[in-house]
């Protein structure tokens, strides 16, 4: 009986422990961050407590500074071409590698997806070189085609998994009732897939984004919003702009991720409905 | 093949990557209005046959005629044959009526036309009431009704059926078989089927081709492919059935004389399902004989069927019929018998180890040429 209720009382106290762990983590993971909206309300130049009152200055400050919001712009700009870019070539890739058979497909696969294990240094460097002994000039459009060699791996993984999972009779079941193969992508496979579409083109968007290093490396005269960001906080009176940006950034990020995860939910619930096809 | 025929396999190879021929030179007729089934176990090329009557797979040698019009490189698109697909291949995205109505998009008919065609079709698969359903609220057994009509919308010369009913429980699948047959026969139109099952191929089909590794080993209707198999392996897979290797001894008018493997000398009529083989005197052959087509008995059968002495090994009771398993002087294998009702009584009266008598007509043995 005794060694029951111990057996009992030690379960509890792993449930608290865990339950504690959890939350530690989570405020470990999230207060920084939450610092970031915090300080931007906050009436002070120096991001120290206590906090000295609520203004909205930063963001008319934001608003007014023409140099950030170019750079927001250069940074949006590289990343929806990169997100569009990328995922048309790892939805081709992905079809590639489950649709056909061919020889040499593995190491396709593989060197496909080499650049997620090269440190992006290592990438930066190397592509400025390239493009110096070329005698090309850096721009936003180099920023975007070094993004998009890091992208396509991540389309790639999203798309892939979408693609294997899906019957391939429904392709045949379209040729078959008279669609040639344009017809029966945009019909049958474009529509089970766009799930998977949506994810990559958001994956790849957020990657290019953030992305820093090989921005740094390749992007000229004209920054992305992280490399404008490195170099402007050597100024300790631009810095609480920057925290305002970097909150408004942070919402919509948090609104992208849940429409994202909504995105995914419901092709799985599509794939439940479409009873063990098994898209992903 | 033949000027009546529909289809027109003829001599179609195709191999696969690494050489594996997948169908061997495979000859086929099949004639309009037929519900034709390719049989045999998984692996066989039965529906790789199917799929290059489709158009998704091509021979690597051979052509395929339908309607007499060569089909070679006209892609599945543009033949007109309609499949069923083993998974059914319902469009997960899309509603019932608009399954069913997909492959009507360019034939751009008017709203109630198309409305019209898509209520026909599924009047003709008892779905009537099912259009708004989305495809994950349908059963087994609708699914398939839905990829049936999806497929007969199209009024294709042939439909193509891959194991259509396989994933189906078992008496839905016996309730279906008979829809199947009854819808055939309804819409006239050309059906050819594959499966692995004996048992459905026989009861549906006006003709089966039994396939073995690639190659087509006998097109013959139900009672031609049981009582005279012409071969032993489709012997083999329909039903069951005991070989008794075996030696001729020698023709006499209608009759051969065959040494068979525990049975000793017994005298068969040549049109017993020689299945188009030449015996001569001295060579091998294999003689074949149905378990049912055996009957035990207590005393020596009067008559002059062949009979041998044995003893019984086991028996089982299946309600509509017994089993038995007896051993015979001379030959390893036991024999299995399978007597209806008559043959009852044995189990009361003879417990295992008995002495009885097992007999057939010579009419009802079946001769084989060797392998």
């Amino acid at each position: 009986m005794s060694s029951e209720r111990k057996a009992a009382a030690r379960q509890r106290r792993g449930v608290w422990a865990l339950g504690a762990f959890a939350i530690l983590y989570l405020v470990f993971l999230y207060l920084p961050v939450l610092f970031l909206p915090l300080f931007s309300f906050n009436d002070s130049r120096f991001i120290a407590f206590p906090l000295q009152g609520f203004t909205l200055a930063w963001y008319e400050e934001m608003l007014a500074d023409d140099a950030m919001l170019n750079a927001l712009g250069n940074s949006l700009q590289v990343g929806i071409s990169v997100a569009i870019l990328s995922t048309i070539l790892g939805l081709l890739g992905a079809k590639a590698v489950t649709r056909y058979a061919m020889p040499g497909k593995e190491a396709i696969t593989a060197f496909i997806m080499l650049p997620l294990f090269i440190p992006e240094i290592i990438l930066g460097i190397s592509i400025l070189i390239l493009w110096s002994a070329l005698d090309f000039p850096l721009s936003l459009m180099t920023v975007a085609m070094g993004h998009t060699l890091i992208c396509v791996p991540f389309a790639m993984a999203v798309l892939t998994s979408r693609l294997d999972g899906f019957d391939q009779s429904l392709e045949e079941a379209s040729l078959d009732l008279g669609e040639n193969a344009w017809m029966t992508f945009w019909r049958v496979t474009f529509p089970l897939v766009m799930p998977g579409i949506a994810s990559s083109l958001l994956l790849t968007f957020i990657v290019s984004f953030d992305e820093f290093l090989i921005a740094f490396f390749l992007s000229g005269t004209e920054p992305t919003l992280p490399v404008f960001m490195w170099s402007e906080l050597r100024f300790p009176s631009k810095l609480p702009r920057m925290l305002a940006l970097g909150a408004l950034i942070l919402l919509a990020s948090c609104v992208l991720v849940v429409f994202a995860e909504w995105l995914r939910r419901r092709g799985v619930s599509d794939a439940e409905r479409g009873g063990g096809y098994g898209i992903t | 093949m033949s000027e009546q025929a529909y289809i027109d396999i003829v001599g179609v190879t195709k191999r696969f990557a690494g050489g594996v021929k997948a169908v061997d030179n495979a000859n086929l007729g099949i004639k309009r209005g037929e519900f034709f089934s390719l049989l045999g176990p998984s692996g066989c090329g039965k529906t790789t046959l199917l799929r290059m009557i489709a158009g998704f797979e091509f021979p690597s040698e051979g052509e395929i005629r339908i309607d007499g019009q060569n089909v070679e490189g006209v892609a599945a698109n543009y033949r007109p044959t309609n499949m069923v697909f083993q998974s059914y291949a319902i469009f997960p995205h899309l509603n019932v009526r608009d399954n069913v109505a997909y492959g009507l998009r360019k034939d751009r008919l008017s709203r109630s036309e198309l409305n019209k065609r898509v209520d026909e079709a599924l009047n003709m698969v008892k779905l009537q009431g099912f259009g708004a359903r989305q495809s994950s609220q349908l059963s087994g057994g609708q699914r398939q009704r839905v990829a049936l009509a999806r497929a007969l919308i199209k009024r294709p010369k042939v439909l193509l059926l891959d194991e259509p009913l396989s994933a189906l429980d078992k008496k839905l699948r016996e309730e279906m078989q008979f829809e199947l047959r009854q819808l055939q026969q309804n819409v006239g139109i050309t059906f050819v089927f594959v499966t692995h099952d004996q048992e459905e191929a026989l009861s549906l089909s006006d003709r089966v081709a039994v396939m073995f590794s690639g190659k087509i080993l006998q097109v013959a209707g139900a009672r031609q492919l049981y009582e005279s198999p012409s071969s032993r392996a489709v012997a083999d897979f329909i039903g069951s059935i005991n070989f008794f290797p075996g030696v001729v001894k020698g023709i006499e008018g209608q009759e051969i004389v065959v040494e068979a493997e525990g049975l000793g000398l017994l005298r068969a009529p040549i049109a017993a399902g020689t299945g188009g083989a030449s015996f001569k005197p001295g060579s091998a052959i294999l003689v074949a004989i149905r378990p049912e087509k055996l009957s035990l008995s207590v005393e020596p059968p009067p008559g002059n069927a062949i009979t041998v002495k044995g003893t019984v090994l086991t028996s089982a009771y299946l309600g509509d019929r017994s089993h038995y398993h007896v051993r015979i002087p001379g030959r390893e294998a036991p024999v299995a018998v399978s007597g209806t009702q008559s043959a009852r009584s044995l189990d009361v009266l003879h417990a295992h180890g008995t002495d009885i008598y097992l007999s057939v007509s010579g009419s009802s043995v079946i001769l084989l040429p060797p392998d």
